[in-house]
C-alpha cells in the first residue's frame, strides 16, 4: 500500500521508446483499408519520439471506430460513452495535472452528440490533445450520415434522397470555442501528421486536431478528391507560421481582396510573394478567415491554423489553490467543523 | 378575540412555561423570510433548545411582490425536550402581507397567535392576494389571537435617524423582518445578542459605506423587543428552557451544509482529493456553493458545462485517482443515468448525491419528495446494481456523506446518496465530532507490478483494485465493453458475460456485511411496525413514541442501507403481524420490501411536495395497530 498522493513532479531525461512500447496485445479490429491504421501508426511513433513517460500518458475515447483507439495504445486508457470524452478527460486531467492525456474522438461523437463539451473543453483550455477522425460518415452503426457528411451526400441508410443539413466546420467551431491550438491534416500525410502531433503534445491548454480520415466501407474516396498524390500539390495549401500562403509548387497563392480571400497566380499582373496572406498562427482572426477556405473554391489548408500560449484550466485550479492555501493556511478540518454559531452543553 | 392594539391591554404580564413551540414566518419571497428564520433558529440553538427547521419558498426568485405564488416561509419549532420535526401545525403566525396571511391560515389551529403587519394589507396589497374583503377587518381572524401591528411604520419611525445615500425607504422598509423578529425574542424570552453579532458579522467584510445597513438591522431588532415590552400588547412572556443533550460541543446545520462537510472530512479521513463535478440544479446547488469555498483543503469543484460532463468528469477524475463526487437532484440523475452505468462498469468509485425534490419532470424544484428511489435502483439500462444510502435527519447527513466514500471506495462502486430537499434546507443542531473520531477510510491504489489484472478481484469484497495513471508498469485500458473476468480485455463471450453480470451483483450484495444491522425500537410484544426511510425519520419517531406512550403495540425501524439492505431486515419484517411504510411517494420502499421478502407490508404516502405531519401518522398507526 502506498500513500494516495499524486505522484511527484521531477524533471526528468526524455524516455527512450520506440513504437512498439506503445503496441498493445489487442489485436486491432478495424475494417481493412481504414485510414485509423494510419493515424495509430503515426501516433505510436509520435509517442514514442516524445519520450514522456508512457504511465503517465492516457487515452481517452467516445463511442465510434475512432474511439477503439485506446485498447491499441499501451498507456493508460479509457474507452468512455458517446461524446463523453472531453468531459472525462477534463476529470483526469484536473484530478492529476501531471498525466498528459489525450482525447480521440470522431465526427459524430465530437460534434453530434458530444459537441457541448468539445465546445467547453475548448473553451477551458484544459490541457488535452483532441483528435477528432472525420470521416464525414457514421461508421460503426454502419453508414448514417455525420454531421459533417457534405450537404446532399446520398448514402443508402438514411438519406436515399440526399442530406438536406448544412454540415458544421470543426475547424471554424474549434475556433469559435476559444481553442488556443487548432490544426488539420490527413489519415494518409503521414509526416505532416507526424509534425502536428508533436507540436499538439508541446502545445500547453486544449489542442485540437482534425484528421480527414477515410472510411473505405462507407465512405470512401471521401478525401481523394484533394488528397490523391496527381491533386495534392495543387489543391492543399500547407500553412506555415510566417510564411506566404503558397501552393501548386509555387505557383499559385492567397491574397486578400479587402476581406476576401481570392486565389492568385504568382507573376500574373504583377502579383508577387508579397502580395498573399502571410500565415499567423497567432492571429485567431486570421485563423478563422483560414478555416472558411475549403476545396473546391479554394486549396484545402492544411496545418497548424492557430498555436497560442494562454493559461489552461488546470494551471489556473492549480494556481488558485496555492494561493488561498497559502492565504489562508492548508486546510483544518476541526476548525472547519468547530465555527459558526456554536454552543457548549456540560 | 383578543386585544389588538395596545390600548386596550390591562391585564399584568405572566411569565410562563413552555415545552416546545412552533413558529411560522411568512411572507413575500423578497421579504427575507429565510433570513429572518435563520436568526432565529441560530439565537434558539445558541440558547439550547432542541430544534426543526422547515424553510418552504417558491421555485420563483421573485413571483409578483405580494402574490400567493411569491409566499416565502419558514417553520420553526423549538423545545425543551428531543423533538425530530418541525412541528405539525404551527403556534404562531407571522404574516408580513395579505397573501402570506391567506396561503397559510388554513394551517392555524384556533386560538393560535397571529401576528400581522397591518401597514401591508392596504387596498392593492389586498388585491393582489386576491381578498375581496380585508381579513382584518371581515372577522376571518376571529377565532384567532390576532395581533395587529403596525411594523412597516413602527421601523420607519426607529430608523429616523439612519440616513442611506440612496433609496432611503426602501432601505429601512427591508428591516421590518428584523422589527418582527425582535417582537418575537421577548415574547419567547431569547437574548439579542447572537443575532446582534450575525449582523455584524455578515457585513463585516463590507466596506464602511455599509454600515448604515448594519445599524439599520440592528436597530430595527432591538426596537421590536422594545416595543413589546412597552406596549404591554402581549400578556405573557414565555420561556422554553434548554434541551438536554448528550454534553459536547454544537452547532446548527443543514443536510446540504452537512454533506459538503462530511465530503470534505471524508476526503481528509482517506488522503484522497475530493473532486465534485456539479451543475446547478434546485436543491443541490447549496452543495456546489459551500464546496466552492473550501480550495484550502484542495477540493477540486467542477461547475461543469452540463449533468452529463458533471458526472462524466468525476469519472475520469476517479480513474485518475481522486474521490469523486457528483451531486444532483432527480432530473439531473436521469441525465447521469448512463455515465453512472460506465463507472458500474469499469468499476470505480463515484458517490451520486440526489437531493430529492417533486417530480415527474422539472416538478416542484422548491418541494421535498423522496421518489428517486427506484430510480437510483432501477434507473439504468441492463443490470446495473449500485449501492444506496439515505440519511434521515440533516444531521446525520454529514455521516453518511462519509459512509456513501467508504463504501464507494472499499467496494470500487457507484454509491447513491439520497437526500431531499427537506433534509437540504432544514437544520438541526448537530453534536460537532472530534475529526480524530472519525473512522479513517483506507485506500490501496495498486503499485506491484506482479500479478497484476485489472479485474482481479479481492476475495472479502469482489471489488477490483484501484491503478491509477502515474503507476509504472501498470498501463491498462477500461472502458464500458464488456470486460473479460480478471483480464478486463474486450470481451463478447456469453458465459463470460452473464458471470459478471452476477458478480457485479454479488459485490454490490457484499457490502450488507459491513453495514449495521437494522435496529427496531418499540416493546417486545409489538404486532405492528412502522419502518421508513430517509426524511420522514423525524414524523414516524415522534408518531409512533406517542402511540407508544397511549399503550400501542406498536415498533418502528429505519432502513439507512438501502441497497444492499441490512442483513436481519427480512426477520425483522418477518417478527410482525403489520407492517406500515411511510414515504413521500407512491410505495417505492413498499414495492422493495414486498418484492424482496414477500411481505404483506402497508403503504402510507404522501406526495405533496412537504413533510409528513406526525399527527397524520398517529392517525393511521391508531388505525392499523388497534
Amino acid at each position: 500500500m502506498v500513500a494516495p498522493s499524486q505522484p511527484q513532479t521531477s524533471p526528468q531525461p526524455p524516455r527512450k521508446y520506440t513504437k512498439i512500447d506503445f503496441q498493445t496485445d489487442q489485436e486491432v479490429r478495424w475494417c481493412p483499408g481504414c485510414g485509423d491504421y494510419a493515424i495509430l501508426n503515426v501516433a505510436q511513433q509520435v509517442f514514442a519520439q516524445l519520450g514522456f513517460p508512457k504511465e503517465k500518458m492516457v487515452m481517452v475515447s467516445g463511442i465510434g471506430c475512432s474511439s477503439r483507439f485506446p485498447y491499441y495504445v499501451n498507456t493508460y486508457g479509457f474507452h468512455t460513452i458517446h461524446g463523453r470524452a472531453p468531459a472525462v478527460a477534463t476529470g483526469v486531467k484536473l484530478a492529476n495535472p501531471e498525466l498528459q492525456v489525450w482525447v480521440a474522438t470522431g465526427d459524430g461523437d465530437a460534434l453530434s452528440i458530444g459537441g457541448n463539451h468539445f465546445m467547453h473543453a475548448l473553451r477551458r483550455n484544459i490541457d488535452i490533445k483532441i483528435l477528432l477522425f472525420n470521416n464525414r460518415i457514421y461508421g460503426l452503426t454502419k453508414g448514417q450520415y455525420s454531421p459533417t457528411s457534405v450537404l446532399g451526400t446520398i448514402n443508402d441508410k438514411t438519406a436515399p434522397f440526399g442530406t438536406v443539413d448544412q454540415p458544421l466546420n470543426p475547424i471554424s467551431l474549434s475556433l469559435a470555442s476559444e481553442a488556443t491550438f487548432v490544426a488539420r491534416s490527413v489519415d494518409v500525410y503521414a509526416k505532416r501528421l507526424m509534425d502536428i502531433l508533436k507540436k499538439a503534445a508541446e502545445h500547453k491548454g486544449s489542442a485540437f486536431i482534425e484528421i480527414y480520415q477515410n472510411c473505405n466501407i462507407y465512405n470512401d474516396k471521401a478525401f481523394d478528391d484533394f488528397t490523391d498524390r496527381p491533386f495534392r500539390d495543387d489543391r492543399n495549401v500547407m500553412l506555415e507560421h510566417g510564411k506566404p500562403l503558397i501552393f501548386a509548387q509555387g505557383k499559385k497563392g492567397i491574397r486578400l481582396n479587402g476581406l476576401k480571400p481570392e486565389v492568385v497566380t504568382l507573376g500574373e499582373n504583377g502579383i508577387t510573394e508579397k502580395d498573399l496572406i502571410v500565415h499567423d498562427e497567432h492571429n485567431p482572426s486570421l485563423a478563422y478567415l483560414l478555416s472558411r477556405l475549403n476545396h473546391p473554391n479554394f486549396p484545402e489548408p492544411i496545418g497548424v491554423f492557430r498555436n497560442d500560449r494562454m493559461p489552461s484550466l488546470d494551471e489556473r485550479l492549480e494556481n488558485q489553490i496555492a494561493d488561498v492555501k497559502k492565504a489562508k493556511g492548508e486546510g483544518d478540518l476541526r476548525k472547519l467543523l468547530f465555527a459558526g454559531d456554536m454552543w457548549e452543553v456540560k | 378575540m383578543t386585544p389588538p392594539s395596545a390600548s386596550n391591554v390591562a391585564a399584568p404580564r405572566k411569565q410562563e412555561t413552555l415545552d416546545q413551540v412552533t413558529i411560522r414566518f411568512a411572507g413575500d419571497s423578497g421579504d427575507g423570510m429565510q433570513v429572518t428564520g435563520g436568526h432565529f433558529t441560530n439565537t434558539s440553538a445558541v440558547l439550547g433548545n432542541d430544534l426543526s427547521t422547515f424553510p418552504d419558498f417558491p421555485a420563483e426568485i421573485r413571483a409578483p411582490a405580494g402574490s400567493l405564488p411569491g409566499v416565502s416561509g419558514f417553520q420553526i419549532q423549538f423545545s425543551s425536550k428531543d423533538i425530530h420535526t418541525p412541528g405539525d401545525r404551527p403556534d404562531v403566525l407571522v404574516a408580513f402581507n395579505p397573501a402570506a396571511l391567506k396561503v397559510n391560515l388554513s394551517d392555524m389551529p384556533d386560538n393560535s397567535v397571529i401576528i400581522v403587519n397591518s401597514d401591508s394589507f392596504g387596498e392593492v396589497d389586498l388585491k393582489k392576494a386576491g381578498c375581496k374583503t380585508n381579513p382584518l377587518e371581515d372577522g376571518t381572524l376571529d377565532k384567532f389571537q390576532a395581533y395587529k401591528i403596525p411594523i412597516t411604520e413602527l421601523t420607519m419611525k426607529a430608523l429616523e435617524s439612519i440616513k442611506f445615500k440612496e433609496k432611503d425607504r426602501p432601505n429601512k422598509e427591508r428591516n421590518k423582518n428584523f422589527f418582527a423578529l425582535g417582537i418575537l425574542y421577548w415574547i419567547y424570552s431569547r437574548p439579542l445578542d447572537t443575532t446582534m453579532k450575525t449582523i455584524e458579522r455578515n457585513f463585516a467584510k463590507k466596506s464602511n459605506a455599509d454600515r448604515p445597513i448594519v445599524l439599520a438591522a440592528q436597530t430595527a431588532l432591538k426596537a421590536g423587543h422594545a416595543y413589546a415590552e412597552a406596549t404591554e400588547l402581549f400578556r405573557s412572556q414565555y420561556t422554553v428552557a434548554p434541551a438536554k443533550y448528550e454534553p459536547g460541543t454544537y452547532r446548527n446545520i443543514a443536510g446540504n451544509q452537512a454533506i459538503a462537510l462530511g465530503l470534505v472530512a471524508a476526503s481528509k479521513l482517506s488522503g484522497l482529493q475530493l473532486f465534485y463535478g456539479s451543475y446547478p440544479i434546485t436543491p443541490a446547488s447549496s452543495i456546489l456553493e459551500e464546496l466552492s469555498q473550501r480550495k484550502a483543503f484542495g477540493v477540486k469543484t467542477f461547475q461543469a458545462e452540463d449533468e452529463i460532463a458533471a458526472v462524466t468528469a468525476a469519472i475520469g477524475a476517479s480513474f485518475a485517482g481522486a474521490l469523486a463526487v457528483t451531486g444532483t437532484s432527480g432530473p439531473g440523475v436521469a441525465l447521469k443515468s448512463e455515465a453512472i452505468n460506465l463507472a458500474v462498469m469499469t468499476e470505480l468509485p463515484l458517490v451520486i448525491v440526489d437531493i430529492q425534490r417533486g417530480g415527474p419532470s422539472t416538478g416542484l424544484p422548491t418541494k421535498t419528495e423522496q421518489a428517486d428511489l427506484l430510480q437510483a435502483m432501477y434507473g439504468r439500462n441492463s443490470e446495473s446494481p449500485v449501492a444506496i444510502l439515505a440519511p434521515s435527519s440533516p444531521a446525520e447527513c454529514f455521516t453518511m456523506a462519509i459512509e456513501a466514500c467508504r463504501i464507494a471506495i472499499k467496494y470500487m462502486t457507484p454509491v447513491f446518496l439520497l437526500s431531499d430537499g427537506y433534509l437540504a434546507n432544514g437544520a438541526e443542531p448537530w453534536k460537532i465530532p472530534e475529526p480524530s473520531s472519525l473512522p479513517k477510510i483506507e485506500v490501496k491504489f495498486r503499485t506491484e507490478k506482479e500479478g497484476f489484472a485489472p479485474y482481479l478481484r479481492n476475495e472479502v469484497t469482489l471489488s477490483r483494485e484501484w491503478a491509477i495513471p502515474g503507476t509504472p508498469g501498470l498501463e491498462h485500458r477500461i472502458g464500458g465493453i464488456e470486460k473479460s473476468h480478471i483480464q478486463g480485455n474486450v470481451n463478447y463471450d456469453a458465459e463470460n458475460h452473464d458471470f459478471m453480470c452476477r458478480i457485479r451483483a454479488a459485490k454490490i450484495q457484499r457490502i450488507a456485511q459491513d453495514i449495521p444491522e437494522l435496529k427496531v425500537h418499540g416493546p417486545q410484544d409489538a404486532t405492528t411496525l412502522v419502518i421508513g426511510w430517509g426524511s420522514t425519520y423525524g414524523a414516524i419517531r415522534a408518531a409512533v413514541e406517542d402511540c407508544q406512550a397511549r399503550g400501542l403495540k406498536v415498533a418502528r425501524a429505519h432502513v439507512r442501507h438501502l441497497n444492499p439492505f441490512p442483513a436481519n431486515l427480512g426477520k425483522v419484517l418477518s417478527r410482525y403481524k403489520k407492517v406500515l411504510v411511510p414515504e413521500m411517494n407512491l410505495g417505492q420502499f413498499l414495492f422493495l420490501l414486498r418484492a424482496k421478502f414477500l411481505v404483506d407490508a402497508k403503504g402510507v404516502n404522501k406526495v405533496q411536495g412537504k413533510p409528513f405531519m406526525i399527527s397524520e401518522l398517529i392517525e393511521v398507526i391508531e388505525k392499523e395497530a388497534r
